[in-house]
Parts: structure tokens; C-alpha cells; sequence
């Protein structure tokens, strides 16, 4: 305890990190989890093998400020766009999609234009997608359910 | 339409948003509340509680699957709220009761929320019980509140939910943690999870014992600094019995004893009806309720009218051991030297 809390107001950045496809390792994830759980984001951890049906639920169900997607099985031209269109479906169109693991450069130009802010190779610092995180984050407005 | 009309309309957009809302503690989230407040009081609130990995969200999974699939029951619609803890060193949080819940996923009618404490002391109940009603009013029938038990908690969940269900498991050596930390008083059924582990029969010897010696006394609640006696008499049924929490053995990864439970659920849902317990408890939540509103608005409006600075100095002065907390108290809210 240092300063007394302004007010009982609180607001957090909400993070779905979800693995969509049927690759099985999520150390990539978890890496990702932790370190924006450290960075005082709430982690919203779905686990293996989600569908694009069950991120887009999820993100719906926890009022999602950003999805972290991890792809590793090459799948991602397929899974992203889908998972876009459905939260554009849910009236989500503004939560903030990043996408990480494998993804060969010639797809990301792509990928940015069907909305994802971000994505990320192997390696990446996590200092570097918290800080894209934040900046996605604060500027914008949230979802509106009308 | 408002939030509020989209929220009783079933838009599922609008009750995440509303929800947020309401865990922020923002002022469109208590205006809400207050619009809401006469639809709620409907569902049947149920609370899972117990130490970290005894299964609880494999339960949840489970006995969210089972309403939803009927049996003797019309499909109910559930709605689940999942509480895990925040890093009090960094305000962040890794919430992964989901994961255990993901044969629940395409089902309209559930709804799961993970919410974390956010380390606000005797807000969480607050804000649970706001999140709660929420649910309630959108029209969930069935509520069931995931929280790890850690003390204090599962008080304030058992002040929230008509059955408190609070998890064991075999293995575990918390048998004794349980006794400490009073756990089984708070329990109207007690669930040994994970029935095909060995030692399940230990732990059930060891919370039998347990369980005489909790339920031997009138149940009390602490209440506002007195100790308040839940059921002087024990409450008596028509056939003359009175509630002792049945210990259950399942299995919530297979499936195995969720019909025994939920069997146990509407027998205690029944005994609350019958005995006026459901409506004594609901005065005394209502009570704690506005208690734990009256104490955090009283404190949040006093902290607007105090200076940082006078906040800060009465701390340094605390730290260097010239005055007490007593004294630090008065001299903060009369402005006196204590
Ligand atoms: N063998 C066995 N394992 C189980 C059973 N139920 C749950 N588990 C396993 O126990 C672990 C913890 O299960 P959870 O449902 O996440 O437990 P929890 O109590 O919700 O955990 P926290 O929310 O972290 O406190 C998982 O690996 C489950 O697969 C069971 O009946 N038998
Ligand atoms: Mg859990």
C-alpha cells in the first residue's frame, strides 16, 4: 500500500490467449500468458485445440479487449480470417487480434490487412507485444452490443 | 434499446458488457443494477469451493453438462462465474478455469465468466454478488460461483449461494487444512473429487470426523464482529430431519457420481424451501450485502475528500512507530493528533 486508490474503479486489459488448430504445443503461449500477466493484464488461458467457434465465444463471454492467437501448424490463413469474421459477427469488430508462431513473411502484409495489429515470430521479446498490447488497447473506444 | 433492455432481451454482447461493467465498479454498471435489481432473485445460486486442484472446474464442467443434457430436469440455462486469484505483486492474472470447461463451448444457454480477485479486500464479494445478479436477471436458472478456497472467501460465497459445495481430494493432506480453516462448516455437501485416486477412503474417514465436529453446533456465521447463530434449533422438515451435509464420491473428469449429486443439490435445494433456511439466508445476504456496499461507498467518498499528502504523512508516521494504527485512524478521519 502507497497511495491511497483514487476509487474503487478499476480497468483491466482483458487478454483471450487461445491456440487454435490442431498443433499440440502452447509453451509459446504460456510464455506469452505469463509474461502479460506480469505486465498486470487479466489472462483469459483457453488451452489446446480451440476452434475459431469456441475463441470467438470465449472473447464474447469475457468481453475480450484483445485475442492472442498461437499458430504454429500453418493453418493460419485459414483459422485467422475466420476468427476475424466471427467476432465481427458478435459485434467485436474492435477487440485487437495479434497472431504469434510461424508465420512465413510473405503472409503478414495479409494478415495486418484483415485487421490483425500485430504478429509475432519465434523469439520475439514479450516487452515488445506488451507495449503494442497497450498502445492497441488504449486506443480504442470497446465494443458496443448494439 | 439500453444495455439494461438488451441484457433481459438474452444479448449475450450486452450481459459481457454489463458484466464488465459491473466488476469495474463503474457507475453505469450500479445504475444497472438498480434497473435489474427487481429481476433478480430467481435463480438457484450454487458455490463450489475447495483448495487449489481438488477439481473444481471439472465439476463445474460436468454438473453444467448435466442440467444442460436434463435427465429428470427441463435443460436449464447456467451460468458460470469463475473466480482465480490475482498476482498481488503485479495486479495481473492467468484465469484458466475455462480449460476444463471446454465441453460446455456452443452452448447458447451457458455463460462463462472468469473474473479475478483483483486483491480488493471484501470488494470481491461485492462485486460477485453484483455479477451474480446479473446473471440472475438475464435469466440463467442455475448460477454457479467457482471460487479457491483461502479462507475468508468461502464465507462470503456461502453467504452468496444456496448450496455450497466444497471439494476435497484424496492426497491432498488437507484434511487438516480443512479443519483450520473451517471450511466444512460452511458446506451443505461435501464432494470427495477424484474417487479413482487412492486414499479416497482415508479422506473420507478423515472428513467424517471432521464433519461431526462442525455440524455438532448450531452453524454461526461472523457477522459484523458478533457471532450470529444461523439455525439456534436445527431447522426441522415435515419427516422431522434436519440438513447434515452428505459427503459424495465422484469422479468430474469422467462423469462418475454427478447424478448423485445433483440428486443431493435439489434434495438441499428442497430442505431450504421447506425449512424457511432459504429465506433466513437470503435476509442475512441481503444484510452482509448492504454492509459491504455501505463500507466500501462510506470509504470511497472519504477518500475523495483527503489529501494525499495528509494520507501520507499520517503513514510516515505510522511507519516510524509514532503513532498506532488506532491513533493514525482518528487523527485521518477527525484530523485530531489522536
Ligand atoms: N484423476 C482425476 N483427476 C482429476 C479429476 N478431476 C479433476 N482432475 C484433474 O485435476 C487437475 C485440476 O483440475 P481442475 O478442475 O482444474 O481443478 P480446480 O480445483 O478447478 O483448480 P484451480 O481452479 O486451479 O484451483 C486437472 O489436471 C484435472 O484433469 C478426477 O476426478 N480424477
Ligand atoms: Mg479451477
Amino acid at each position: 500500500m502507497s497511495e491511497p486508490k483514487a476509487s474503487v474503479t478499476e480497468r483491466k486489459i482483458r487478454v483471450v490467449v487461445a491456440k487454435p488448430g490442431l498443433d499440440g504445443h502452447d509453451r509459446g503461449a504460456k510464455v506469452v500468458a505469463r509474461a502479460l500477466r506480469d505486465a498486470g493484464m487479466e489472462v483469459i488461458y483457453t488451452g489446446l485445440r480451440q476452434t475459431p467457434e469456441m475463441i470467438a465465444e470465449t472473447a464474447l463471454q469475457e468481453d475480450a479487449d484483445v485475442v492472442g492467437l498461437s499458430v504454429l501448424s500453418g493453418a493460419h490463413m485459414a483459422l485467422v480470417p475466420r476468427i476475424l469474421e466471427l467476432l465481427r459477427l458478435n459485434g467485436q469488430q474492435n477487440v485487437k487480434v495479434f497472431l504469434g508462431g510461424i508465420i512465413p513473411d510473405e503472409d503478414v502484409p495479409r494478415l495486418i490487412e484483415m485487421g490483425v495489429v500485430g504478429v509475432y515470430g519465434p523469439g520475439t521479446i514479450t516487452e515488445v507485444i506488451i507495449q503494442d498490447v497497450r498502445q492497441a488497447v488504449s486506443g480504442s473506444a470497446g465494443s458496443s452490443p448494439d | 434499446m439500453t444495455l439494461v433492455e438488451s441484457v433481459l432481451a438474452g444479448n449475450r454482447l450486452a450481459l459481457a458488457r454489463l458484466l464488465t461493467l459491473v466488476e469495474n465498479g463503474l457507475p453505469e454498471g450500479w445504475a444497472a443494477l438498480n434497473e435489474l435489481y427487481p429481476h433478480t432473485g430467481k435463480a438457484h445460486r450454487i458455490g463450489i469451493t475447495g483448495a487449489p486442484g481438488t477439481g473444481k472446474s471439472s465439476l463445474v464442467n460436468q454438473l453444467a453438462l448435466f442440467y444442460r443434457q436434463g435427465g429428470n430436469f427441463t435443460p436449464r440455462r447456467v451460468g458460470v462465474i469463475a473466480v482465480d486469484p490475482s498476482s498481488p505483486f503485479t495486479g495481473g492474472a492467468i484465469l484458466g478455469d475455462r480449460v476444463r470447461m471446454r465441453d460446455l463451448a456452443g452452448d447458447p444457454g451457458v455463460f462463462i465468466r472468469s473474473m479475478a480477485t483483483r486483491g480488493t479486500l471484501g470488494g470481491l464479494a461485492a462485486t460477485t454478488a453484483g455479477m451474480v445478479q446479473v446473471m440472475d436477471a438475464a435469466g440463467f436458472d442455475l448460477i454457479l460461483v467457482e471460487t479457491v478456497g483461502a479462507g475468508q472467501s468461502e464465507v462470503d460465497i456461502a453467504r452468496l449461494a444456496h448450496t455450497t459445495l466444497v471439494v476435497e481430494a484424496p492426497g491432498l493432506g488437507d484434511e487438516i487444512q480443512a479443519i483450520k480453516a473451517g471450511i466444512l462448516e460452511i458446506a451443505d455437501i461435501l464432494v470427495i473429487n477424484k474417487a479413482d485416486r487412492p486414499g479416497v477412503e482415508a479422506t473420507e474417514r478423515a472428513l467424517r470426523n471432521n464433519l461431526q465436529l462442525a455440524h455438532s453446533a448450531p452453524r454461526s456465521f461472523q457477522h459484523h464482529g458478533h457471532i450470529e447463530v444461523l439455525s439456534e434449533h436445527p431447522q426441522k422438515d415435515p419427516e422431522g430431519s434436519i440438513w447434515t451435509p452428505p459427503i459424495l464420491k465422484v469422479v468430474a473428469t469422467e462423469g462418475d457420481g454427478i447424478a448423485q449429486l445433483v440428486d443431493a443439490i435439489e434434495q438441499h435445494r428442497k430442505f431450504l424451501e421447506i425449512s424457511g433456511e432459504r429465506q433466513r439466508r437470503e435476509l442475512m445476504r441481503i444484510e452482509t450485502e448492504l454492509e459491504n456496499l455501505l463500507r466500501d461507498t462510506l470509504v470511497a467518498r472519504w477518500r475523495t475528500t483527503i489529501d494525499a499528502a495528509q494520507y501520507r504523512a499520517v503513514l510516515n508516521r505510522m511507519a516510524a512507530r509514532q503513532v498506532s494504527p488506532w491513533q493514525a485512524v482518528q487523527q485521518l478521519l477527525d484530523g485530531g493528533e489522536g
